[in-house]
């Protein structure tokens, strides 16, 4: 059958998103994305052992952007770090069964979101990987361009 | 829950009263009407019938004043490309109001890869064309100037009339797409000075498929899609009766029911937007009073529209909304735009556009969908 619209997945996570809300003493904080452009995601994840134990997420956007919120705190949870930070954005949209051509892009920062909090956490923790050390919590995507 | 859908400005459904009269037309009298044969005169005289009631409607001059379109927005191009290129020695300028529909301003922009110069006028904060702009604006050169009837997004009725003034002092014509406001309130294209009016079927209970442009008489245009000569020759192509023949009924069924109708729903209207500004952070966008009688829009701030219209629906109620998320450029509503919200103000929309199905009762369960999306997205919300 023609796919039209968001699938079943994608509506189920956004009508009843999973892991909502703040940690407050988290390990690790990622935000990406930008009001203007209508999507804002942050992630707060806690670690232990290197292996993600909590997460939780807050976002501001439309259903893909919540439901990549959602999903992505589903898989990274139980995950170590540096697997988690293998989560690629395609990873999450065909958990979703995949999404809408357009929202493919702008509305799928879910990952960008859980690997800007495993980086943060990277640097608190002395950790870091030489090449990911640049930018902790400071939002990169979607800072200027919104598409 | 029942659903109750509130969209009638994307589309309305077909009154049972239209598809009564109009459904011959498909598999009985389905003549061509340009044949000579009996059954092309059935249908000949079931299109003119048509184009009378459409003329009615508007108070055109007369019934040949009527183009049958495929939809609002054939009208709306053969307005604007028929008048630029039928009259080169007027001038290649282009005036149109910052919040007109996609279907005005991108024929504008195309003719203005060829040479035309293209002008927005802006609107206030409600919505209201800027008179001033206007008159700045416009000039000799000046071949066409379009302002809507009244806006789809926000509702803003636009002052027509003053507008029509100051377009024909700079011997422009005056092209108004009336597709949001026709069947709600009364247009005569006599009294409002207009010389093109674009009209659509299925956005006043008739089928999808039709629509009309009213020429006034003495309005030099000519035809962009040459074909069999149809339709004084403006509009190429056989007719498509049953959409035509049901836009005609559903004309006839405006003229008469309108008044009481939009008297009925401007209370459902007024109704839900007192009780919708009780939540939170949450504006009424466009016109407080110059307002369409079906039309209640909001902003309401920290959530996005797409989000408030998919968490509607599974209440069962079809909305619509200005956000970028819905749109195919991703970006967020001109209109939004142009009354001065900022981005982030003009993704959190919702339009409320009210039908005949809708009555007084809907709207505590209108209010306590939109109660808990808001509260319900806030909640997930980081802003």
């Amino acid at each position: 059958m023609v796919q039209v619209g968001y699938t079943k997945k994608v509506m189920d996570h956004f009508m009843n998103p999973r892991n909502v809300g703040v940690i407050e003493d988290r390990d690790g904080y990622g935000k990406v994305g930008n009001p203007v452009c209508g999507d804002v995601m942050e992630i707060f994840i806690k670690v232990n052992d290197d292996v993600i134990t909590d997460i939780k997420f807050r976002t501001f956007g439309c259903g893909s952007a919540i439901a990549t919120s959602s999903m992505v705190t589903e898989l990274a949870t139980g995950m170590n770090v540096d697997e988690a930070l293998k989560i690629t954005r395609n990873d999450v949209a065909n958990e979703l069964d995949g999404l809408p051509p357009l929202k493919m892009h702008c509305s799928n920062l879910a990952a960008d979101a859980l690997h800007e909090a495993i980086k943060d956490y990277k640097n608190q923790d002395g950790n870091v990987d030489g090449q990911e050390n640049e930018s902790s919590s400071i939002p990169k995507s979607n800072e200027k361009e919104c598409v | 829950m029942e659903r109750i859908y509130l969209d009638h400005a994307s589309s309305t459904p077909v009154d049972p009263r239209v598809f009564e009269y109009a459904k011959r037309f498909l598999m009985k009298d389905f003549g061509n009407p340009s044949s000579l044969h009996s059954s092309g005169l059935e249908a000949r005289r079931a299109l003119e019938e048509a184009r009378e009631r459409v003329a009615e409607l508007i108070n055109a001059e007369n019934e040949k004043c009527i183009i049958f379109t495929a939809g609002a927005t054939e009208a709306n191009n053969i307005a604007i490309k028929g008048t630029a290129l039928r009259n080169p020695a007027k001038g290649k300028k282009l005036a149109a109001s910052a919040i007109e529909h996609m279907s005005v301003l991108n024929p504008m922009k195309e003719l203005q890869k060829n040479g035309y110069e293209l002008s927005r006028i802006p609107v206030d904060s409600t919505g209201i064309l800027d008179i001033e702009s206007l008159r700045n604006i416009l000039t000799e050169d000046t071949v066409l100037t379009s302002v809507m009837y009244a806006n789809n997004e926000i509702g803003t009725i636009e002052p027509i009339k003053e507008i029509s003034d100051i377009v024909h002092e700079n011997g422009s014509y005056l092209h108004v797409d009336a597709t949001a406001a026709l069947g709600r309130i009364a247009i005569d294209v006599q009294n409002d000075g207009i010389d093109l009016l674009s009209l659509s079927s299925n956005d006043m209970y008739g089928p999808q498929g039709a629509g009309a442009l009213y020429v006034k008489p003495g309005v030099k245009i000519q035809s962009i899609l040459p074909g069999g000569g149809q339709e004084r020759g403006l509009r190429s192509g056989t007719e498509n009766l049953f959409a035509i023949a049901g836009m005609g009924e559903a004309a006839r069924i405006a003229k008469r029911e309108m008044t009481a109708e939009s008297q009925r729903l401007s209370l459902i209207r007024d109704e839900l937007i007192e009780e919708i500004l009780k939540i939170d952070e949450s504006y009424l966008t466009g016109h407080p009073v110059s307002r369409l009688p079906n039309h209640a829009s909001f902003r309401f701030s920290r959530i996005e529209g797409e989000s408030i219209l998919l968490s509607m629906d599974m209440y069962n109620i079809p909305v619509s909304t200005g956000s970028a998320c819905s749109s195919k450029t991703l970006e967020p509503s001109h209109v939004l735009l142009a009354i001065g919200l900022k981005h982030e103000e003009a993704h959190g929309s919702m339009v409320l556009t009210l039908g005949h199905s809708n009555s007084l009762e809907d709207v505590p369960l209108i209010v306590e969908a939109a109660k808990n999306t808001v509260e319900r997205l806030r909640m997930l919300s980081p802003l």
